[in-house]
């Protein structure tokens, strides 16, 4: 790769670029997002390319791995352009027939593509999928286009552009102008004015700051980060340079979690990339502007992805928050103003300054606008990234993109924010997804994770795992947080185990109370919100724990009893092999008996049995 | 103690007390756990007193004063891995392994850790083992994939 001198060699570089590609260019797209990489998605990657290479398609047709396509209920997924043929599900014994039959052929394989629930109708192209129709990708775009390993893809799609603008046609006043009058908000969860913030720090006193990316993203049933930090890293480096600028940093970070080595793999070789180029590094394409970035890992804590805590990590201590005011953008990082966003907000920056404030202004709701990308998960069909823009309706998200809910159960709530958002009952479906709305519900946007539950999830068991969590990575710093999680999580025992009462429920309330309103910092004062809309929506199902010593979902464990139907068990002894206590007996080819002094009610003979013979009530 | 490991690591770092937990990730990753007279040299190095080096060891999940096995399995308890049986991966797989969470077995094949979300929810229940994802780990499917490590 040449080092870029000057802003005329890149659009030289970039002509010459496009010049050389051919956009009608054959091309298969494996993806290799969070969902389809344990799917196998990298075997079936090295199939396309010998199965390409024995019918002579190399130079013909260009074989790449992608970030993640969306579509992860389907995986391994594989996209053809420029037709945009989307084949679902596909394995490795799959691909000697797609090449032969699509790539050498030129004719569809029918069994691949998706077919739409209810009338089976096949759909050739992405744009065919319901779960694809009223999606308006701006962060998520460039991820089933380019292979996030290359430079030039990025480039070829109109990468760097927005950089090259903001450094020579801009003033950093104009960036921040540009970024207030988007309306963009933290796509954290707190969902702060972006721009707001960057002024308050370009206004902060003092000659050296900072700006970090959060890509510490830790709320359970969250993947957009690691989807889009893996699929396009180029565009958060980008939207940090643009942010550096405006602020006037020189040095930035991006902390990432170290669960997702492949996030922090990639995010590294971009950054070589971009600074062999002389995108990062001194005088960038000769301007005035100099910045380069530094890559931290997190090492296993939830609570650094509170912007406090992370900062007192990289600065080398454990991640204890620290009270706010003063905000990091006044003092933050070693005590200097900080700006820092998470890699959701900072991927829509190059956009957002390249397409003008009001065409993102105009995407969305008037106090929350642009797309805010969810990750679908949990009893819906169509698990997967969405990007959506702000204000479609709970409804149309789960119901239009997502397909429903498997098997046509009923719906019993939806779940946002992480363990700081809340379960949103059915009454509220109709509800247009912003920050506010979301919050007006005893919820919030948080990352943007979205559970969907149907009537196989117990409420109270959900409560009692967000508890569970938070309390194990609760930092204990402050007390009302770590005695308050301690107590709920020990009253959320009680009642799953059968020995709640009644006054528990108000003890409860008491806590969030106390709780929510002294804790330093987010995870404890959030904390309450699943704990308070169960309480809301579904306190029937804590009565019935308490008083009736019942689980109605069939979830808590202690409150179940296990049996095996003498009638239908064939004695096959798969569940005796795998209780771990010993308590099933019985002759083989016999009946077995479950000893319901031994028996702890695991479950796991009722998932082994492939008869259906254990009854759980 | 092992100088030429523990040297060749403190030598990508300029020796500033903010490179301690990218110096004590790396010592994790190339011993397997952090042994103690290492962990002396790193505070002396840094110049971080002993004190701040056990309070981030001790802190953050992935440092660990014992030796770890030689594959690291983590359960996903994410929400939906939680909603779709995850406790009971987690159930069979201790059974399975003869060792709680949070330890090593006898073998020392294999340390056995939960997880709070790995991000492939899509694919829940996941587990994954040292770099390589399982995705939809239903218990039946656990024999096979541990054998591939034993």
């Amino acid at each position: 790769m040449p080092k870029i001198e000057s802003v005329d060699h890149l659009t030289e570089y970039r002509r010459k670029l496009k010049a050389g590609r051919d956009p009608n260019q054959p091309t298969v797209l494996v993806c290799g997002g969070p969902g389809c990489l344990p799917l196998g998605s990298e075997e079936v990657a090295e199939a396309f390319k010998e199965a390409m290479a024995d019918k002579g398609l190399n130079g013909k047709v260009i074989l790449k791995t992608s970030g993640c396509q969306g579509l992860c209920a389907q995986g391994v997924k594989v996209l053809l352009r420029p037709e945009e043929i989307a084949y679902q599900q596909v394995t490795l014994e799959d691909v000697p027939e797609i090449v032969e039959t699509t790539l050498v052929g030129g004719a569809l394989v029918d069994r691949l593509l998706y077919h739409k629930p209810g009338n089976g109708e096949a759909c050739a192209h992405k744009s065919d999928i319901p779960f694809y129709q009223g999606q308006d990708p701006i962060v998520l775009r460039k991820l089933d286009l380019i292979d996030p390993e290359s430079l030039d893809d990025y480039l070829a799609t109109g990468g760097y552009r927005t950089l090259r603008k903001v450094l020579f046609k801009m003033t950093p006043e104009m960036v921040i102008d540009q970024v207030e009058r988007s309306g963009l908000r933290g796509r954290g969860g707190g969902g702060f004015l972006t721009g707001r913030k960057w002024r308050l720090c370009r206004e902060a006193e003092g000659a050296v700051k900072f700006i970090i990316c959060n890509g510490d993203e830790g709320d359970p049933g969250a993947f957009m980060d690691r989807a889009v930090m893996e699929g396009d890293p180029h565009a958060v480096i980008e939207g940090m340079l643009i942010g550096a600028y405006a602020i006037g940093a020189r040095q930035g970070y991006i902390y990432v979690r170290h669960e997702y080595p492949l996030a922090v793999k990639r995010l590294k070789l971009a950054i070589e990339q971009a600074r062999e180029f002389g995108f990062l590094g001194n005088n960038i394409l000769r301007s005035k502007f100099s910045f380069d970035l530094k890559i931290n890992q997190g090492a296993g804590a939830f609570v650094c992805g509170e912007e406090t805590a992370l900062m007192a990590s990289i600065e080398g201590f454990i991640g204890e928050p620290h009270p706010r005011p003063p905000y990091p953008a006044q003092a933050g990082l070693f005590g200097l103003p900080t700006i820092i966003n998470n890699v959701e907000t900072w991927a829509n920056v190059p956009e957002i300054i390249n397409m003008g404030p009001d065409w993102y202004a105009d995407l969305g709701t008037k106090t929350s606008s642009g797309t805010k990308v969810f990750s679908l998960v949990g009893a819906v069909n169509n698990t997967g990234l969405v990007e959506v823009p702000m204000g479609m309706t709970l409804r149309q998200i789960i119901y239009d993109l997502g397909g429903g809910i498997p098997g046509d159960r009923p719906f019993k709530a939806v779940q946002t924010g992480g363990p700081s958002g809340g379960c949103i009952p059915e009454q509220f479906l109709d509800l247009p997804v912003d920050y506010d709305s979301l919050q007006e519900v005893g919820s919030i946007m948080g990352s943007g994770g979205m559970i969907v539950m149907d009537d196989t999830s117990c409420m109270v068991d959900v409560a009692r795992y967000f508890i569970g969590f938070l309390h194990a990575e609760s930092c204990g710093k402050c007390t009302p947080c770590r005695a308050g999680l301690t107590q709920l999580k020990h009253l959320y025992e009680e009642i799953t185990s059968g020995r709640g009462e009644m006054e528990h429920i108000t003890l409860m309330e008491e806590l969030c109370q106390a709780m929510a309103s002294a804790s330093i910092c987010g995870l404890g004062q959030s904390a309450v919100n699943p704990v308070l809309s169960t309480l809301k929506y579904f306190r029937h199902e804590y009565e019935a724990h308490i008083r009736d010593k019942k689980c109605p979902a069939l979830v808590c464990r202690p409150l179940l009893t296990y049996t095996i139907d003498p009638e239908t068990c064939t004695g096959c002894l798969a569940c005796v092999r795998e209780c771990p206590v010993g308590a099933i007996s019985g002759i083989k080819k016999e009946a077995q008996e479950i000893d319901q002094e031994l028996c702890i009610k695991c479950g796991l003979c009722y998932e082994t049995c492939q008869f259906d013979a254990v009854n759980r009530e | 103690m092992d100088e030429t490991r523990l040297e060749t690591i403190l030598s990508n770092y300029e020796g500033e007390s903010t490179d301690l937990i990218p110096v004590l990730q790396e010592i994790q990753d190339a011993f397997n756990f952090l042994p103690k007279e290492e962990l002396k040299v790193v505070a002396r190095r840094l110049n971080v007193p002993i004190t701040q080096v056990y309070s981030v060891a001790t802190f953050y999940k992935m440092f660990s004063l014992l030796p770890k096995g030689d594959h690291q399995l983590k359960v996903c308890l994410g929400t939906t891995c939680h909603l779709r049986g995850g406790q009971r991966l987690v159930d069979s797989v201790s059974s399975r392994l003869g060792c709680e969470v949070g330890y090593t077995t006898k073998d020392g094949a294999f340390s056995l850790e939960t997880v709070g979300c790995l991000g492939s929810c899509a694919q829940a229940p996941v587990m994954m083992i040292d770099d390589k994802y399982y995705a939809r780990v239903t218990v039946d499917k656990v024999p096979k994939i541990l054998k591939k490590y034993q």
